[in-house]
């Protein structure tokens, strides 16, 4: 059903001006983030438990309905790391005013146009978080989910996410632990024996365990409130939350409600 | 977002705008019987308001007549908690008739004495009969308001083509009008064009049998049991209904060969009735045809596919089976029980309302349930569709093993009421 090919449709007047040769292969390249069976398959099968573990957690924070269709909004939500837009674009239909951000300029565009398509507002920009908390803007939801596992400096990265919050705003984190089972499973496994992955996707003295993150994540004046594992279903060939932490897992952290002064 | 803007609008209005919705979140219905209804129903109600829903139908140009004239329908017992769930089961509750017992009858239309074979009187639990019996147009009248007051549009208009893309179906109906929507659902019926376009085959046969359909009214009361005659010719069923005016009243599905069934239907009354009550027996007294008698010809099948490209099949759209088991209508709105379910589900995790993980999800729960279910009734047709000895055997040692056996039974009774396997919320009762 997917992957069939479409002419790209945009507005005109909303786009920059750029060459047909480029949006044809902005098309092509949307095309492959999209296909649920093409490279990006497990991320896609991932996405549900994503979705589902920000929906409920944000339900519950901000005091909505979570079966209602738009129950996040008017929220608004910066996804750090946004790709091709697989988060972005399900939050967005959930009502959320969504911002994606990923530092190459190629993903920022693919994702454009694939909203484009659908017909979903979204802003796509390619820059950094660090940028984004220099200029002090702020949002109500922060995502940066599988980011934290490729940074060069975790603990200035959780500093520019966190700073992005605003007050009583929600962090959400997702990454893989730095465990035996982690590097059997998620290196070993993914990269080498299921071929999930491109070789040398992850390198895995750069993952995180619960514990450090949630230690930096404090140190930045938020609390944790819940932190969740998600494992492989083989037969169902499925993702769901779980309470084993020891290979992927999620959190969500809290900003204080500004004290009256 | 859950405001019911649908209610009253003109037809043609406003449909492309669609309360402001993205294509994502509007649905198509092309089909309003008693599945594309109550498809309509399920998804206004679990999106509470979130999705937008169309219904298509030139039958919805005015209200079903009802009375005598309508045909009726065995609801078993997960559908009735499904319309509850839905709320519009209050609206059809005291004119549906429940049925307390069930006999099935194996003999030549000569015998004087028809052995029953076979006895279910069984409830699905404390107090809830297996199923009711209600009449068609009472339930589309009752689906079609509560659709109205959930914010469903219905627009008496055939539905004539459409063209499915990754990112949008458009629509084209009967006055030419085009409306974007994420998916189209064809709920048609059986000789669905929507399906053909879709370019998805059909397998199946026809019985070479006519059902012909009847309101019987008669001098006792049933007693609330339906009867199954099984006669070398095809089933004849004696259907308990509710008492109207006084009259006591049965609905009858009689099964002929098709050419018998053609000479029959241009019977004078007289002649027609005297054929009736050699099959109907004298138990309840004096006969009296309260409606025409109808003929439906009799076919089975099963579409290749259920699901394509922003398209899902539900109800007689997608699969046919012999009347004799009462379940043509059971197991369509089964079908829109796990689709309602599975569409809700993906628009809850943000996911489009076409989303092809949601559909393929739908089509594997549905397509296996439904040969299995057609393989069963029709073995069954074949079985008593003849007047040959080891076929008599057959079913009169089958079925008395059955009757003896008081755990099959109930797997029967429960089977029958449609709450055997992985149930569907709405028909555990269970809100979206
Ligand atoms: C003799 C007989 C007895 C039966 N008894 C029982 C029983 O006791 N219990 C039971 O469960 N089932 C019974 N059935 C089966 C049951 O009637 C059907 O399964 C059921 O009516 C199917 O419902 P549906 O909504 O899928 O299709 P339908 O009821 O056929 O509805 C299709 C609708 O689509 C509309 N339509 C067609 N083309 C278009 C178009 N292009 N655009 C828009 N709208 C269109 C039509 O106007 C119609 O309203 C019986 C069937 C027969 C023949």
């Amino acid at each position: 059903m997917a992957g069939t090919t479409s002419e790209p449709r945009h507005s005109a007047g909303q786009r920059r001006t750029v060459d047909e040769r480029e949006v044809a292969r902005f098309a092509a390249l949307a095309d492959t983030w999209w296909d649920p069976r093409g490279s990006m398959r497990v991320l896609h099968k991932f996405n549900p438990v994503r979705v589902g573990y920000i929906r409920d957690e944000a339900a519950r924070h901000f005091g909505r309905d979570p079966s209602g269709l738009t129950c996040l909004h008017g929220l608004s939500v910066v996804d750090i790391g946004c790709g091709g837009g697989l988060l972005c674009e399900p939050l967005a239909r959930l009502g959320a005013e969504v911002t994606g951000l990923d530092p190459a300029a190629t993903n920022v565009e693919v994702a454009r146009l694939h909203a484009e398509r659908g017909g979903l507002a979204i802003t796509y920009r390619d820059e950094t978080v660090e940028a984004l908390a220099a200029r002090g803007e702020r949002f109500d939801i922060v995502c940066a989910m599988e980011v934290v596992e490729h940074v060069a400096d975790v603990g200035a990265f959780v500093a520019a996410c966190c700073a992005v919050v605003k007050p009583g705003g929600l962090l959400f984190m997702a990454t893989i632990n730095r465990t035996l089972k982690s590097y059997a499973l998620a290196i070993v496994g993914a990269e080498y024996v299921l071929r999930w992955l491109p070789r040398g996707t992850h390198s895995w003295e750069k993952f995180v365990t619960p514990d450090e993150l949630t230690d930096a994540i404090e140190d930045n004046g938020l609390s944790v409130l819940d932190r969740t594992g998600v494992v492989y279903n083989p037969l169902a060939d499925s993702w769901r939350p779980s309470h084993d932490l020891d290979v992927n897992y999620m959190l969500v952290a809290a900003r204080p409600e500004q004290r009256e002064a | 977002m859950a405001a019911a803007t649908g209610t009253g609008r003109k037809h043609g209005e406003g449909l492309q705008g669609g309360r402001g919705l993205p294509p994502a979140r509007r649905v198509v219905i092309g089909g309003g019987g008693l599945a594309g209804l109550t498809l309509a129903l399920s998804l206004a109600k679990g999106s509470a308001g979130g999705l937008d829903v169309t219904v298509f139908d030139p039958a919805l140009a005015q209200p079903a007549p009802g009375g005598d004239a309508s045909r009726a329908s065995a609801i078993a017992a997960g559908v009735r908690r499904m319309f509850e769930a839905l709320g519009v089961w209050s609206a059809v509750a005291d004119r549906a008739e429940p049925i307390l017992d069930m006999v099935i009858t194996d003999s030549r239309l000569a015998d004087p004495v028809r052995p029953s074979i076979l006895n279910f009187s069984g409830e699905v639990t404390p107090g809830e009969p297996f199923a009711h019996m209600v009449e068609n147009d009472d339930l589309i009248n009752a689906l079609a308001a509560a659709c109205r007051q959930a914010g469903v549009t219905l627009v008496a208009e055939a539905v004539m083509g459409f063209s499915a893309g990754p990112d949008r179906v458009s629509v084209t109906t009967a006055s030419g009008e085009e409306i974007e929507a994420g998916l189209l659902v064809a709920a048609d019926g059986a000789r669905s064009r929507l399906r053909d376009m879709a370019d998805i085959g059909w397998i199946g046969r026809s019985y070479g049998q006519v059902g012909i359909v009847a309101t019987i009214g008669h001098e006792r009361p049933h007693g609330g049991r339906a009867i199954e005659h099984f006669l070398p010719s095809g089933p004849f069923a004696i259907l308990p209904l509710a008492t109207r005016e006084g009259r006591h009243r049965s609905s009858i599905v009689w099964t002929e060969r098709t050419a018998d069934a053609d000479y029959l239907l241009q019977l004078p009354a007289e002649d027609l009735h005297e054929e009736l009550e050699r099959r109907f027996g004298l138990e309840l007294g004096e006969i009296t045809l309260l409606s025409p008698a109808r003929g439906f010809p009799l076919s089975i099948g099963i579409a290749r596919r259920f699901v394509a490209e922003r398209f899902a099949l539900v109800g007689d759209a997608a699969h046919l089976v012999h009347p004799i088991a009462g379940q043509g209508i059971n197991i369509g709105l089964r079908d829109v029980a796990v689709l309602a379910e599975k569409i809700i589900d993906a628009c809850r995790l943000g996911r489009d309302v076409a989303d092809e993980e949601a559909l393929l999800a739908y089509e594997r729960a549905r397509r296996f349930d439904t040969v299995t279910m057609g393989i069963a009734t029709d073995g069954l047709n074949r079985l008593f569709s003849n007047d040959f000895l080891p076929g008599r055997l057959v079913r009169d040692l089958g079925f008395g093993l059955v009757e003896r056996m008081p755990a099959v039974k109930r797997f029967f009774i429960r089977e029958a009421a449609g709450l055997v396997g992985a149930v569907p919320r709405l028909m555990r009762g269970e809100a979206l």
